[in-house]
């Protein structure tokens, strides 16, 4: 278990200190910026799931009273070229032609035009002006159609890995990793599971819709507000998509109103400077909610096949999986960390993945928390639920039995450094939620998570003010408390209290470049450019002590927030505290700032474990879930209750996932529930209290243990809910979501009503 | 293009006045009560501009009267006051529970079932409550006031009887005998802020051996419009509404059922959940009316 360490604000919970703004509605978020002469811009979007367009024509619009700019395709460089860095990865022409469709519409809701108007209800009646010849083509809307032989092809220039000499598909790219002898391990098991799975395309379903205002002025160089995980990447996302550098545009990011992977991407910004460009006026688009599930981020529905073997006493042989994933109108799908998530808490020698990232006429596929993660290990988590079943064994003992520890070799190649499932699996037989024995009627379900977690680029600066207060400057949007986090191991590194520091995010011109919030990589990197940038406050404020006492600065010690001469220098001298310090910096050298910049690496993996107990009304299907524990690994837990909240969070959301939220289609690839009305996700009174317990096996590569948290939360609940179901109604589901008329028709189907 | 209106009449003569001169100019008018409807399509499915015609400042829209043979709820009576109302509470347990279902407290010092009425919608939770209690529509209009049963009140999907110049005054309720009782249950997904799949109301009256003497039972969110089941009703009656009879009321739901498969459930869920909702609203009625 993790060592004592005597932390005087890691690990407490103060208020964050972006939340009374938050509660009050004094926060600006992305649809809050008002300018001058602001125009509203509206976006054309397609009706038809896919299609050919023949030819858009604007001019209509354009003269209707009101209207200032009216754009499509045809406004934007063609032909660019290069991949996209980044998190989520693709090239720039696919982003650029899903900002935009050009030739072909691969989506209903992809964006074709776009105008910018007085008021926006004006906008919206000029949309109705611009004529859009299409030539409507048969939709694909899954995998297993586009796999199929003879598909209707989604891009005919789309070979399998690039493979030329192949016809074209609509599978853009096959990805295997494979271990041991694989056939001959499962010879040898006494027994085999097998299990064909579905999860269905679910949103992230953040509260905020995107919004972005833009300014574009005529020496070339346009402003943009929007909400965003990463305003660094929108600049050279949006900079890739104009065809300018990076250097003519400045992004501000808002505060932001739940991204969940799903705001690292773009969609209004490089229409809303061209719109500004054309008109010469500010222009600021805000999606509504339809436009937001028609057209952004969903992640992908998969279908998957599982297979595990094991001798008689729970050791797992072989295990191995088929996992094809939607990746929407654009390769990118999550399959590369999906197939290498998949048997992540095992220790297996033996092993296949395969998985396909699978063209379909549905919105391009964005990051959502853990990408690709949460349907494998779903897969992956049933399975060998059913194998414990089989072998009526304990589900946390088989665990137990095959879990991958320090020194093992991840399925995905390095060898684990001290990691977390055996103390998640332990603590979770200790949990009384596990030893209570389950009520009447009650179904129990468990399974495990993970999530790799990611390093990548941060920048901080640490600024101390004259009076010994002190702000950090970084820049990764706030999400889920990262000024909090930031505040207290820069308190912590300074000895400090909390409330004397102030953390602010800055825009891509006032503060060092950030990669994105996202990949559970800001606490851990940034965080670890924040306590290097303090650790370069404190090595200059030694100096300063040291030139104040006339000693060298290597005779000074930084106690408790203070300077003071080490044991054995024979000085006569009172401490300086910062305060003391910073109050005397125009007579020591001036002003006193800390930097680091860094490329973060050794982000440590944070395993999980999940179980719930539910209730099922075999009349009606639905799923009541009664409790709901969550068991994660977080390195160490900097600020408390925002470690909890973000397994809180997890957990409802992939509740949801499993029980509720699906798009549903009609047969023209038309999304039929576009709103949170009849797109489900839990309301507070669908939930128990989401029991936490929090696991801390430091990262070795942190400064304080810190490994990311964010994600890991939303793997295991899928199977957790699957689990527990199969245990109460005595057969398996295999198909997500678990919503009541799914359910209901399984029990009529079983029953043969 | 047009602009958005708003009118405020205080008196029915008024109200219905504003509603003949904006027909006869060709002007759209919308009634408007709590808005919770209204406000919600005026951002989303239906942005022309038109007149709101303000419902809420006319006293016979606000008054609430139980009196010894009848009860009357005024249109614009928002559920929130309904639900506070310990006596009506008493009496129609069932209305009340189903005006309680609406949103949430916010949305409910606004929602009422007037206006839960008139927007027809098929899903509108308080209708099949309504009908089962026997409602009656109160339609003020140029000609004076006429009444419609509950049941004959809707057309169609979003559609119901009034005309250009007519409005909805209230509700007249028979007030129920002594050992009766009431009960709505919908059926939805998640436990709030959701609507309907199905939904069934039940009010009967049972002799003082426990047998049914009378029965009204409602289904909503199956069909075009909320439906009164006359057969279902009948299969209570006479009975002492066991587990055979709701069985029985329950298929007749089922069977009354013309449910569409869309994103809300196939049309063998909702047959099937109708029954199963009938049965459980049926047993609570039961249960009230032999407490009572
Ligand atoms: C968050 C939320 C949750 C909701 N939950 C539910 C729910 O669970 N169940 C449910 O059934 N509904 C629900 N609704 C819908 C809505 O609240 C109800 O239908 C409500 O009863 C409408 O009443 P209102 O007074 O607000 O009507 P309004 O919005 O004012 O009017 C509704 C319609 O009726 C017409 N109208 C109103 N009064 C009159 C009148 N006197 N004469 C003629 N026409 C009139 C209006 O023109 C309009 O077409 C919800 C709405 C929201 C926003």
């Amino acid at each position: 278990m993790a060592e004592a360490h005597d932390y005087k604000a890691i690990g407490t919970s103060p208020v964050r200190p972006d939340g009374v703004d938050k509660v009050t509605g004094r926060a600006n978020f992305g649809a809050d910026l008002n300018l001058p002469n602001m125009l509203h811009g509206k976006v054309l979007r397609s009706p038809h799931a896919h299609a050919r367009i023949r030819s858009v024509d604007v001019s209509r619009a354009l003269e209707m009273d009101g209207v200032y700019a009216a754009i499509s395709g045809a406004d934007f460089p063609s032909g660019a070229e290069g991949d996209i860095q980044g998190e989520g990865g693709g090239t720039v022409s696919d982003l650029a032609q899903n900002i935009v469709a050009r030739d072909k519409a691969l989506y209903h809701g992809h964006p074709v035009a776009a105008v910018a108007a007085k008021t926006p209800y004006i906008a919206e009646r000029a949309l109705d002006l611009i004529e859009v010849d299409y030539e409507v083509l048969p939709p694909v809307l899954d995998v297993d159609e586009a796999m199929a032989d003879g598909a209707t092809l989604i891009n005919e220039n789309l070979h399998t890995n690039g493979d030329t000499s192949q016809p074209a598909s609509n599978v853009a790219g096959i990805t295997k990793f494979e271990r041991g002898d694989v056939d001959e391990a499962f010879a040898e098991a006494d027994l085999i599971v097998e299990g064909e799975y579905r999860t269905p395309t679910a949103h992230q379903g953040y509260i905020e819709p995107h919004a972005c205002t833009a300014t574009y002025s005529e020496e070339g160089k346009a402003t943009i507000w929007c909400c965003t995980q990463g305003h660094f990447d929108v600049r050279s996302l949006t900079a890739s998509v104009l065809g300018v550098s990076v250097g003519d545009l400045k992004v501000i990011p808002s505060e932001i109103g739940g991204g969940f992977g799903g705001k690292t991407v773009i969609y209004l910004e490089p229409l809303a400077v061209k719109l500004s460009e054309v008109s010469g006026r500010p222009v600021k688009m805000v999606m509504s909610r339809e436009e937001v599930f028609r057209a952004t981020g969903p992640t992908s529905a998969t279908h998957s096949r599982v297979k595990v073997g094991a001798k008689k006493d729970g050791t797992i042989t072989a295990a191995s999986a088929w996992i094809a994933y939607e990746a929407g109108a654009f390769p990118g799908a999550p399959v590369g960390p999906g197939c290498m998530a998949i048997f992540a808490p095992y220790d297996l020698p033996n092993f296949r993945v395969e998985g396909f990232d699978v063209l379909v006429n549905k919105p391009k596929v964005a990051a959502y928390r853990a990408p690709g993660a949460p349907q494998a290990m779903y897969a992956m988590e049933s399975a060998v639920d059913d194998l414990a079943r089989e072998l009526d064994m304990d589900p946390i003992d088989l665990r137990l039995m095959n879990a991958a520890d320090e020194g093992t070799q991840a399925p995905y190649g390095p060898t684990f450094p001290p990691i977390g499932i055996r103390d998640c699996l332990q603590a979770a037989k200790a949990h009384p939620n596990y030893t209570t024995p389950k009520g009447e009627g009650v179904g129990r379900g468990i399974a495990a998570g993970f999530w790799f977690n990611i390093g990548m680029q941060s920048s901080a600066e640490v600024r101390l003010s004259e009076d010994g207060t002190v702000t950090v400057v970084e820049g990764n949007p706030d999400i889920g408390g990262t000024r909090a986090s930031m505040c207290l191991m820069a308190a912590e590194t300074l000895g400090v209290p909390y409330e004397t520091v102030r953390a602010h995010v800055g825009d891509t011109e006032s503060t060092g470049f950030c990669n994105v919030t996202g990949g559970s990589r800001t606490t851990f990197a940034t965080g670890m450019a924040v306590v290097q940038a303090c650790e370069d406050i404190i090595a200059q404020c030694k100096q300063r002590a040291a030139a104040t006492w006339d000693i060298d600065a290597d005779q000074v010690d930084w106690t408790d927030g203070e300077a003071v001469p080490q044991p054995g220098v024979n000085v006569d001298v009172q401490p300086l505290s910062l305060a003391d310090i910073a109050g005397n910096a125009g007579r020591t050298g001036g002003p006193i700032l800390g930097r680091a910049s860094l490329n973060a690496q050794g982000a440590g993996a944070s395993f999980s474990v999940n179980m719930a107990d539910v209730t099922v009304d075999r009349e009606t299907g639905k799923v009541d879930v009664v409790n709901f524990t969550a068991i994660q690994d977080a390195g160490t837990a900097i600020h408390r209750a925002y470690v909890e909240g973000q397994m809180q969070g997890g957990a409802v959301q992939g509740l949801g996932w499993a029980l509720n939220e699906e798009y549903v289609y009609d047969a023209n690839g038309e999304m039929e529930n576009a709103g949170f009305l009849d797109y489900r996700v839990p309301v507070t009174s669908d939930m128990p209290m989401i029991d936490t317990h929090i696991v801390e096996v430091p990262n070795p590569s942190h400064p304080y243990g810190v490994r990311g948290v964010g994600e890991t939360p939303i793997v295991a609940p899928l199977s957790v809910a699957a689990n527990a179901v199969r245990d109460a109604l005595g057969f398996r589901i295999p198909d997500l979501p678990l919503s009541p008329p799914n359910v209901l028709a399984a029990i009529d189907d079983r029953e043969g009503a | 293009m047009g602009a958005y209106a708003y009118a405020r009449p205080t008196s029915v003569e008024e109200a219905v006045s504003v509603l003949a001169s904006a027909a006869e100019a060709g002007q759209r008018t919308q009634m408007l009560a709590g808005g919770t409807d209204v406000l919600v399509q005026m951002r989303s499915v239906d942005r022309d501009p038109r007149t709101l015609v303000d419902v809420k400042h006319i006293a016979e829209t606000n008054r609430v009267e139980i009196g010894s043979d009848e009860v009357f709820v005024g249109a614009a009576v928002p559920s929130g006051v309904l639900n506070e109302n310990e006596e009506l509470k008493a009496i129609f347990p069932g209305l009340i529970e189903s005006a309680d279902l609406i949103g949430s407290t916010q949305i409910q010092g606004r929602a009422s079932i007037g206006g839960n009425l008139c927007n027809s919608s098929p899903a509108g939770d308080t209708i099949p409550a309504i009908i089962a209690a026997g409602g009656v529509c109160v339609i003020a209009g140029p000609s004076g006031t006429r009444e419609v049963a509950c049941e004959d009140f809707l057309t169609g999907v979003g559609t119901n009887v009034l005309g250009d110049t007519e409005f909805l005054l209230g509700m007249r309720f028979p007030r129920p005998p002594a050992r009766s009782g009431d009960a709505y249950l919908r059926f939805i997904p998640r436990t709030e802020m959701d609507i309907a799949v199905a939904g069934a109301g039940v009010a009967l009256h049972l002799d003082a051996d426990g047998n049914c003497v009378h029965a009204r039972v409602a289904i909503g969110a199956v069909a075009p419009t909320a439906l009164l089941v006359p057969a279902a009703g009948e299969a209570l009656v006479g009975t002492q509404v066991d587990d055979a009879a709701l069985a029985a009321a329950g298929a007749a739901c089922s069977a009354a059922a013309s449910p569409i498969t869309d994103k809300r459930g196939t049309v063998e869920y909702r047959i099937k959940v109708v029954g199963v909702l009938c049965r459980r609203a049926g047993a609570i009625a039961r249960d009230r009316a032999l407490g009572n």
